[in-house]
């Protein structure tokens, strides 16, 4: 039996200076520490994102559901659209089967939102935030097609399914068929491109930014210099982690509507169970300004932080260890 | 049989692929930003030793591998196999060839090794990582050889050539790296 933590004591401090750092820069930047709830009724319709249930007794109507949050970005979304201005939250959320180095199921995330700011700015913003808490000087930036250019001379955009399986098969033993454009990039981005971009950068903390449409979730859409229609989203890699994913917030309720049911539809196509909407955010959205959000895992964070090997060198606890 | 699960899989954990017993080595969980979730699973191959990486979808499950250790004792061979005693039960098991392999450098008659049994069947022999073997044939050194002084080949009783120093004489008893196939001492007796 094991009783004692998976974090040694040492660590801890870190996480505790780290989350006065992180609370410091956002004081300093005059945006307002917000708590959500963790317990929540409506939850990601995402087909890969697995929530965890939970049994109240308290619920309006007897087969009332409850989860665990996968993320405070829905009440983060209604309280901007109930004029909060500028907003972070530091909260637990909960993600089913996601167990690994760098995962952990219930794990600690960093989100805030920017009124005003476009997508560029928010990242200039999380450089200044990364800059602080590792004092790293350069920082550099990438786009998706350019990445893709130039680990495997293709560009993601205008790439069709076999031309991406091709390239699977020359570089990656799959057990498993490849059933579309998006499931192909992500497996040539995790096993092939991300690596070369870890090896390239060595130290320097770099942004990959307008992802393909395919992969939007909620970012809005735009048309980049070489006329192809990419998604307003953005993620942040330093030491081979991903460590950030912000948007270019989509504040259309139809738009939203849209992308939750063709969620509901892959779900179905997978044999997953269908999410019902969160109607409180799609009523919400119509009031919200527009903003760019990111969300930082605080624990990879602290990976990066201490370089350590593995998430539980820095949770206190692990999921199996409760 | 029973299967395991990509979350179960860990080192050392033997499952079937393709038809082979195999040896998980690594198993890393990647999951791209909202996209499906896998698994990165290093293994080697228990038949060929080839060590390769294949990508699993998470939730994905493997057969099992009926693949056990056994400590035996190395009998004799008749050329073509070499048989082993548990010494336990007192059953016997020929190896062929291919699941000596290397070890077959290092047999003596009455030391234990480690059979690796597939179905029963052996699949690989592991030496102990030290063994002691007797010099069958080498040159004698030159007069005023000191421990200092360089190497010589010397043949020994299970056929392996290894580098001795040159003050060591035929008959002698020497341990031997079998990791690496080096010298290591005198046998202490």
């Amino acid at each position: 039996m094991y009783w004692q933590p998976t974090a040694s004591i040492e660590n801890l401090h870190l996480r505790a200076a780290l989350l006065q750092q992180v609370r410091q820069f956002f004081s300093a930047n005059n945006v307002l520490e917000v708590e959500v709830p963790i317990l929540v009724s409506n939850t990601t319709t995402e087909p890969h994102i697995h929530s965890m249930s939970v049994n109240c007794q308290f619920g309006q109507t007897s087969n009332q559901h409850f989860y665990l949050n996968t993320s405070p970005e829905y009440a983060l979304k209604r309280l901007l659209s109930s004029g909060s201005g500028p907003i972070y939250s530091i909260t637990k959320v909960f993600r089913d089967n996601e167990i690994g180095r760098h995962h952990n199921p219930e794990f600690t995330m960093l989100e805030w939102y920017r009124p005003g700011y476009g997508y560029h700015e928010l990242m200039r913003e999380v450089a200044d935030l990364i800059n602080q808490l590792f004092d790293v000087g350069k920082i550099d930036w990438i786009s998706y097609q350019s990445l893709f250019e130039r680990s495997l001379d293709i560009d993601p955009h205008r790439a069709c399914l076999a031309e991406l399986k091709q390239l699977i098969h020359e570089h990656i033993d799959l057990s498993f068929a490849i059933d579309n454009v998006d499931a192909a990039l992500e497996v040539l981005m995790s096993h092939v491109v991300e690596p070369l971009l870890a090896e390239s950068v060595g130290d320097v903390p770099t942004f990959v930014y307008d992802f393909p449409v395919g992969q939007a979730a909620l970012a809005n859409i735009t048309v980049n210099d070489s006329s192809n229609k990419v998604a307003q989203r953005f993620e942040l890699y330093y030491q081979g982690i991903e460590l950030a994913n912000g948007y270019d917030e989509l504040t259309d309720p139809i738009e939203q509507r849209r992308r939750f049911l063709a969620d509901n539809k892959r779900r179905r196509l997978l044999g997953l169970p269908e999410i019902a909407l969160d109607e409180k955010l799609l009523a919400a959205l119509s009031n919200m300004p527009a903003c760019s959000g990111v969300a930082i895992g605080i624990d990879r964070l602290l990976m990066a932080k201490a370089r350590a090997d593995s998430i539980s060198e820095l949770i206190s606890f692990t999921s199996d260890r409760i | 049989m029973a299967s395991y699960s990509t979350n179960e899989f860990k080192s050392g954990l033997k499952v079937m692929l393709d038809g082979d017993p195999c040896s998980i080595l690594e198993n890393e969980f990647v999951k791209p930003g909202k996209g499906q979730a896998f698994n990165r699973v290093k293994l080697r191959n228990l038949k060929t030793n080839r060590v390769w990486e294949r990508t699993f979808k998470s939730g994905e499950s493997l057969e099992a591998a009926d693949v056990m250790d056994r400590d035996m004792e190395y009998l004799y061979t008749d050329g073509e196999q070499w048989h082993f005693m548990d010494p336990d039960t007192f059953e016997q098991h020929a190896a062929d060839e291919a699941a000596v392999g290397e070890a077959k450098l290092w047999l003596k008659e009455q030391d234990k090794y480690v059979v690796t049994l597939w179905n029963d069947n052996p699949l690989m022999v592991t030496p102990p990582n030290f063994v002691e073997l007797e010099i069958v044939q080498t040159d004698p050194g030159l007069k005023g050889d000191t421990a200092q002084g360089g190497t010589k080949p010397a043949t020994l009783s299970s056929g392996a050539v290894v580098k001795v120093p040159l003050f060591i004489t035929e008959g002698e008893v020497i341990r031997v790296d079998t990791r690496t196939g080096e010298y290591q001492s005198r046998a202490k007796d």
